[in-house]
C-alpha cells in the first residue's frame, strides 16, 4: 500500500502536467533604474524565462540632425557632445574630424597631443562609469561610489581645461578651443599615478568576484558572425575575440605614433562572447589609455592650439563618411554638403543604436535577471541610441 | 582595394545596375539602380569580403524631386567602406529590403521610413521607430512642418510673437 | 518651539514640515546628461544623503520628489504625467536643466520635444544650466526645503490636509 506521501507527490506531478500557464507580458517601461535611460523593453516571459524582449526607442529622441540642417558647422558641435553625453570629448573629437576630412584644414602637432590626451581621458571615465553602473546593476552599489569618485578627477580635469564638467564644445575644428596650462598637465600626471593602481583593486572588487562571474559568465554570448550582421563594433566586437581597433588599424590623428596592446575577449572565465569578456575588455582599455596618456603627456609640442580657421567654416560641396573609436563603439558621421555654410545632411551612424537592436536575440531562453545583465553589459546611452 | 577596381569588379558583373559614379569630394559613390540592390550587396558580402553594413540612410533632394538611400559597405579585410546610393522618386518610394542579408537594416529601414518614408518592401515589421506610432509626416523631409499640437500639447516654443511663449500651466 | 533640559514644546505642523522637508525621498528619474550630474550630486563627492534625499526610490509609490533631469519629449511626456499621477500627496517637482525648463537647446527646431515639463506637471524649482553642477542641484534641494517650511507653516495643519484631498 503506497505512503500518504506518495499519493501526494503522485497527485501532484499529474496535475503539473496538466497545469496550463499563460505568458506574462511585463513592461520594464521608460522608467526603471536599470535601463540606462529611457528604454523600453517589452518582455514576454513564460514564469522566469524569457520568450521574447523587445526594446522599443524614441523616448529621447532629440531632433539631432533636424538641427544640425539649421546652424552651420561650428554650431553642430555642442548637439554632438549631447549625442552620447558620458563620452563628449570622443563625439566632438569625431565631428572635428569629419569636418577638417572635407575642408582639408591641417591641424598643428599641440592640438592633436592635446585631442588624444583628453580624448583617452574620456574614454577612462566613460569606462568607469559603464563600470560603477554594471555594478550597480549586479547590486553592488560600491562599484558606483568607487566609479564615481575617480570619474569626478577627471571632471575636474576636464574643467580646468575647458570649464565645464560633463558637456565642453572643447574640441574645434581645427583644433581645440582652449590651450591646456602647466597646472593642467600637473594634474594629469598625478591623476595617472593615483589611478593605474587602482583598476587592479576595482578587479578584485568586481570583477574576479565569484558572484559577479556567476551571473555575467555565459550570459549573453554573441558570435563574430552575429556581430558582423549586427554591424557591432568597438567592445562587443573585440570581447568575441576579434582584435579590431580604428585607431590601430585605420589610424587617425596621432595613434600611429603610440603604442597600446587592443585587449580582446577570451573566453576565460565562461564562453567567449559574454557578458563578462565584455566588461574585462573594459576594464583592460582603461589601463591601455593610461599607458597612452603617459606616452603623451610629458612630450606635448609647443605651437598654437588651433589653425587657421575662419569665423564661419567653409565647407566644399562634397560628400564625408568619417568614424573614430569611441568606447562605445565606432561612431561614424555621414556628411552631405552643398557648399553652403549649413550642412545638407548630417547623418549621425551610432554603435549604440546597433547594440541594443541585438537585445532580442541574446535574450532568448534566459532568466529576468540575465536580461538586466545583458543590458548593462552593452553599455548603451540612450542620447546616442535615440539622437 | 581601390575604389576604381571595386567599381570595375561591380560593373563586369552587374552592367545593368552600376548606373556610374558620383565624382563628389572626398569621398565618390556608386549610383546603383534600385531594382538590383540586393544582389549587388549579396555579392558585395559573399565574394568581395564586405562583412558589414556599416550604416544606411535615407537622403530627401527636393531640387532633383528625389529622395536616395545610401548604403555604406565596411570590409574589415580591405579596410575600406564604400557607399553606394539608390536615387528612387519623392513620392512612394519604394525599395527592396535587405534585412535578410544583414540584420543590422531591420532598425535602420526603419529609421528611414520613419524619417523620410521611404517603403521597404519584404521588410518584417516596418513601423515607426523613433517618433511615436501616430506621428502624421516625415520629420527629415525638407519640406516638413512642425506640428502646432500633439496629444493636446503645444509643440513650438512660441507661435507667432517670441515674447509670448506657449508657456507651462499644468494643473495638479 | 521652546526647548528645555528635557521636553520641546512645538506645534504638529512644524513636526511635519520638518519632517516633510528633511526627508525628501527623489524618485529615480533621469532622462538624459542631467541625470548623470544627478546621480554625481548622489555619490560621494556632493553627497545628497546628507540632505535626508537618501534613498532614490525607483517606484513612485514612495517617492515624494520628482528630479525631471533631461529633456522631455513628446513621447516621454504622457508617462511622465502617469508617474506624477502615481505618487501620492504631498509630493514636489524640480525641473532640472534648461532642456526641461524650456526646451533647452533644442527650442528651435525640435519637432518632438516638449519645451518645458511644466506644460505637464507643476514645477516648484527651476534649476538652471546645461547641465547644471551639482551645487546648484543642491541648491535647489535646499530652497525647495525652504518653500516646504514657510508654505506649510503659513497654512497651518487644517489647510495642508486640505490641500491634499
Amino acid at each position: 500500500m503506497s505512503t500518504t506521501h506518495e499519493l501526494v507527490e503522485g497527485h501532484l506531478s499529474q496535475s503539473l502536467e496538466n497545469l496550463r500557464t499563460d505568458e506574462l507580458l511585463l513592461n520594464m517601461g521608460p522608467q526603471h533604474p536599470s535601463t540606462h535611460g529611457v528604454l523600453r523593453v517589452v518582455v514576454t516571459t513564460d514564469g522566469e524565462i524569457v520568450k521574447a524582449a523587445k526594446p522599443e526607442i524614441g523616448y529621447l529622441h532629440r531632433c539631432f540632425e533636424k538641427h544640425s540642417e539649421n546652424v552651420d558647422y561650428m554650431g553642430v558641435a555642442p548637439y554632438v557632445d549631447r549625442l552620447d553625453y558620458l563620452a563628449s570629448m570622443n563625439n566632438a573629437m569625431g565631428w572635428a574630424i569629419a569636418v577638417e576630412g572635407m575642408v582639408g584644414i591641417e591641424v598643428p602637432r599641440r592640438a592633436e597631443f592635446i585631442r588624444v590626451i583628453t580624448a583617452e581621458l574620456q574614454r577612462i571615465a566613460s569606462h568607469l562609469m559603464s563600470f560603477g553602473t554594471y555594478g550597480l546593476d549586479m547590486g553592488a552599489f560600491t562599484a558606483f561610489m568607487f566609479g564615481f569618485r575617480d570619474r569626478e578627477m577627471i571632471l575636474d580635469i576636464f574643467e580646468m581645461m575647458s570649464g565645464a564638467r560633463l558637456l565642453y564644445n572643447y574640441m574645434w575644428v581645427g583644433g581645440v578651443s582652449r590651450d591646456i596650462t602647466p597646472e593642467a598637465i600637473a594634474k594629469i600626471k598625478a591623476f595617472l599615478d593615483y589611478f593605474e593602481p587602482k583598476i587592479d583593486e576595482y578587479n578584485d572588487l568586481l570583477s574576479f568576484n565569484k558572484i559577479f562571474i556567476e551571473r555575467t559568465k555565459d550570459v549573453g554570448v554573441i558570435d563574430v558572425d552575429t556581430c558582423h550582421s549586427y554591424g557591432l563594433t568597438g567592445v562587443m566586437l573585440r570581447g568575441c575575440g576579434v582584435k579590431w581597433d580604428l585607431r590601430k588599424e585605420v589610424p587617425y590623428s596621432i595613434y600611429k605614433e603610440v603604442e597600446f596592446d587592443v585587449p580582446v575577449g577570451s573566453g576565460e572565465m565562461g564562453t567567449l562572447g559574454d557578458c563578462w569578456d565584455r566588461h574585462i575588455v573594459r576594464m583592460r582599455e582603461m589601463k591601455e589609455s593610461v599607458r597612452i596618456v603617459r606616452q603623451l603627456i610629458d612630450n606635448i609640442p609647443s605651437g598654437p592650439h588651433r589653425g587657421k580657421v575662419g569665423k564661419v567654416v567653409k565647407v566644399p560641396a562634397g560628400e564625408s563618411f568619417s568614424r573614430t573609436e569611441c568606447p562605445r563603439g565606432e561612431l561614424a558621421f555621414y556628411i552631405v554638403s552643398d557648399g553652403s555654410a549649413k550642412p545638407f545632411r548630417v547623418r549621425c551612424k551610432s554603435p549604440c543604436f546597433l547594440n541594443i537592436s541585438t537585445l532580442d536575440e541574446l535574450t532568448r531562453g534566459v532568466m529576468v535577471a540575465d536580461l538586466i545583465a545583458t543590458i548593462g553589459s552593452l553599455d548603451i546611452v540612450l542620447g546616442e541610441v535615440d539622437r | 582595394m581601390t575604389f576604381e577596381e571595386i567599381h570595375q569588379k561591380l560593373l563586369a558583373k552587374f552592367p545593368q545596375a552600376v548606373q556610374g559614379i558620383e565624382e563628389t569630394v572626398p569621398e565618390k559613390s556608386l549610383k546603383i539602380h534600385p531594382e538590383h540592390i540586393v544582389s549587388v550587396i549579396r555579392f558585395m558580402k559573399d565574394e568581395m569580403q564586405f562583412e558589414t553594413l556599416g550604416d544606411l540612410c535615407g537622403l530627401d533632394y527636393p531640387a532633383l524631386s528625389a529622395s536616395c538611400v545610401a548604403y555604406h559597405m565596411q570590409s574589415y579585410a580591405h579596410k575600406k567602406v564604400v557607399r553606394l546610393k539608390c536615387y528612387l522618386p519623392r513620392e512612394g518610394a519604394a525599395i527592396e529590403s535587405v534585412t535578410s542579408l544583414f540584420k543590422a537594416a531591420n532598425w535602420l529601414e526603419r529609421e528611414a521610413f520613419d524619417m523620410f518614408g521611404i517603403r521597404f518592401n519584404g521588410h518584417p515589421e516596418l513601423r515607426r521607430i523613433l517618433c511615436p506610432e501616430d506621428w502624421v509626416g516625415h520629420p527629415l523631409r525638407k519640406d516638413y512642418q512642425t506640428p502646432d499640437y500633439y496629444n493636446g500639447m503645444p509643440v513650438p516654443l512660441y507661435f507667432d510673437n517670441p515674447n509670448e511663449s506657449t508657456a507651462g500651466n499644468a494643473h495638479k | 518651539m521652546i526647548p528645555s533640559d528635557s521636553v520641546v514644546m512645538t506645534s504638529v505642523d512644524e513636526v511635519l514640515s520638518w519632517g516633510r522637508r528633511n526627508s525628501l525621498w527623489p524618485l529615480t528619474f533621469g532622462l538624459a546628461c542631467c541625470a548623470i550630474e544627478m546621480m554625481a550630486t548622489g555619490a560621494s563627492d556632493y553627497d545628497l544623503e546628507r540632505f535626508g534625499c537618501g534613498v532614490f526610490r525607483a517606484t513612485p509609490r514612495q517617492a515624494d520628489l520628482m528630479i525631471v533631469a533631461g529633456t522631455v519629449t513628446l513621447k516621454m511626456a504622457s508617462r511622465i504625467r502617469t508617474l506624477y499621477e502615481q505618487m501620492p500627496e504631498p509630493k514636489w517637482v524640480i525641473s532640472m536643466g534648461s532642456c526641461s525648463n524650456k526646451g533647452g537647446p533644442y527650442w528651435h527646431e525640435g519637432y518632438h520635444v516638449l519645451k518645458g515639463v511644466d506644460r505637464v506637471v507643476p514645477v516648484d524649482v527651476y534649476v538652471p544650466g546645461c547641465p547644471p553642477r551639482p551645487e546648484t542641484l543642491l541648491e535647489a534641494v535646499m530652497m525647495l526645503q525652504k518653500k516646504i517650511r514657510v508654505q506649510e507653516s503659513s497654512m497651518g495643519l487644517l489647510g495642508s490636509l486640505r490641500k491634499q484631498v
